[in-house]
Parts: C-alpha cells; structure tokens; sequence
C-alpha cells in the first residue's frame, strides 16, 4: 500500500500578502498573558493514568485547579 | 446513541487538557492526528517476519468497524493509517508503534491483524504518544505534577511554576495552517463574521478548499476555528471576497478594537 504522510510531516511556510504592524495597546502574545489569562487560555499536555476514564481525569484536574471549566482533546480509550 | 464507561485499566499517555475558555480548542484536536505504542497478545505464537508483513499490510487506508463497546454509531469507516512500526516482540507480545487518523480503534485494529495473521489477537496495553502537536516526550506532566505544582504556586505566588506545566492554548494549533489577520479584522471575527481577504496579512501554504485552518492575531493569538474557502494562492490574489468560514470562535470579544460598522 502506498505510504500516507502524517499530519506532523507535512511542512509549510508562511506567504505574505499584506505588511502591517500589530498595535501594543490590544491582546498579547500567548506566552505573555497575564498569568490570569494566561491560565484561561491554558492546556496541560497531561499523561493520564492507567484506570480512570479519559472524562474522571479530567475531572480530576478541574477540581485540582479549582476551575469552572475543563475539556480533553481526544478520549483516550481502546 | 448508548455511551458506556470508558474506563481501560491499561490504557495510559497523551491527554491535552483544557482549562476554561481553552475548552473550545479541543474541537481542533478531537481532529487530530494520533501515535500509539501498543502491546498485541497473539493467541499462539508466529513468526516474526509474518507479523511484520501483516503490519505493513494496515499502512494506508483501513475500513474498520467500530468495536462493540464505542459510543458511535457501528458502521464500516475508512481510517488512513499513516505508518505501523514493529518494535519488538516477546512470545506471544507483540510491541508496535502506529501513527493513525483521528477515529482510529486500536483495539479493533489488534483484532484485526490477529484476523489476518490466523491466529487471533488482542490489545494488551495501549499508550498514547501524541495528539497532535502535543507529544509524550515533551512537557507531558503527571496529575501528580499538577497538583504539586499548583500547591507551590499557592504557597510562594511564584507564577513560573504555572507557567512550566501549562501551554498557550495556541500550542493546539501546531499542525493546522493558519491565516493571520489585520487588528482591525479581529474584533468581526469574534463576533462570528467570516474572514474577508483584505483582512488577511499572511497564511500558510499548501491551503486547499474545505480545510480546517485557524485564524490568529499577529501576537500569534488564537482567533477562530475556521474552514477555508479557497486555497493558498487564490487568497493571495483575492482584493475582496470571503477567505474563510469562521466555525468557532476562540477569542472573547472586545479584546481588539471594534472597527466595522453595523447596518444602517
């Protein structure tokens, strides 16, 4: 069978189409939010347990940090 | 739709969580691409290189059932399977690595090849080794982790300690393309209009129609989820028109100034 490139091997780069400068007064680069917001916008690369379900971790962690909010990104299941 | 207990005591790895309004980019990554390490039992012992043929025959694009125990509906999905590497093996534990489609059973997948080998298999022990952009080998913390270092942070405020175990939610976006935007189109976008081309500063290549694509600030901050309306180089040449479809929005309004005008 022919070989299909994964996701992580395809490489692009950036193409211009218009240059202008980013105002200092509105938002900020990720990295530096204010730690607030920068726990608002926060995602844990976290190794889960073997047992619990994907949903009982995450649960888990929201209780943890004390948040309002948390979701996974993929059920990580058989 | 029936949903039942995902519980697995043997299933371990990869899982990004999101804190807050973070939530709404998991959406990106529920799409993602993912790696597993997997330990296949045989149900009788065969040979090495058989195994490994078999293996190769799964790479490319797979029709699989969802097993009995999924919470979708169990109808024949094609799945690409972009690469199963042999490890090692151990009697009858066969150790492989696959890097596959979002959607893809694992379980399933063992029990298939056990099917073509002849003998019958299952999946023993499962690992996640990535998600996306997020990979086992880099920044990946235990529960333990999180709660120590949560406990330290509440002790001395020392907010680095924050900092070290949690990513932007921007980190989610690594492998879709992205499109960045003028300040003055951002505001719009969070109040859910489609992305026009005067607003776009620059975007990746390789874009086709339909992707998934997120739009961002030139501060690298995550706008919106979107679908692109046309490919990379037509939005290059484009002065006016819609570029892409906003599908979710990432950022509250009112970050960036407002600067359209509503109707009459």
């Amino acid at each position: 069978m022919q070989r299909i490139s994964p996701p992580w091997e395809i490489e692009r780069s950036l193409a211009v189409k218009a240059e202008e400068e980013t105002s200092p007064r509105f938002g900020h680069k990720p990295e530096e939010r204010p730690i607030e917001d920068y726990m608002q916008f926060g995602i844990i690369n976290l190794d889960k347990p073997a047992g619990p379900s994907s949903h009982e971790v995450t649960a888990w962690v929201k209780r943890i940090l004390s948040l309002k909010r948390a979701g996974h990104g993929g059920t990580l299941e058989a | 739709m029936r949903r039942r207990s995902r519980g697995n005591p043997k299933v371990t790895g990869v899982l990004p969580t999101a804190l807050e309004e973070a939530t709404k980019i998991v959406q990106a990554l529920l799409l993602a691409g993912k790696e597993y390490v997997c330990v296949m039992k045989l149900h009788s012992q065969m040979p090495e290189d058989q195994i490994k043929a078999v293996l190769d025959e799964f790479q490319g694009t797979i029709y699989q059932r969802p097993p009995v125990r999924a919470s979708v509906k169990r109808r024949l999905r094609i799945r690409k399977i972009y690469y199963v590497n042999f490890l090692e093996m151990d009697e009858r534990n066969v150790l492989f690595k696959v890097g596959c489609e979002a959607g893809t059973y694992i379980r399933k997948l063992c029990y298939d090849i056990g099917e073509v080998l002849g003998c019958g298999a299952h999946m023993q022990e499962l690992r996640r080794t990535r998600v996306g952009p997020f990979i086992e080998d880099e920044g990946i913390v235990t529960l333990h982790d999180v709660s120590y270092m949560f406990a330290q942070w509440r002790e001395t405020s020392d907010e680095n300690l924050l900092r070290r175990f949690i990513y932007p939610m921007e980190k989610s976006l690594g492998l879709i393309p992205k499109i960045f935007v003028r300040d003055s189109a951002v505001d719009a976008l969070c109040h859910g209009a489609h992305l026009a081309a005067p607003g776009v500063l620059s975007l990746d290549t390789k874009i086709k129609p339909n992707d998934a694509v997120a739009i961002l600030t030139q501060k690298g901050e995550a706008v919106a989820l979107s679908k692109a309306l046309t490919s990379t180089e037509k939005i290059l040449k484009m002065d006016h028109g819609f570029v892409a479809k906003t599908q979710r929005v990432l950022m509250p309004r009112g970050v960036y100034p407002r600067m359209w005008r509503s109707g009459p």
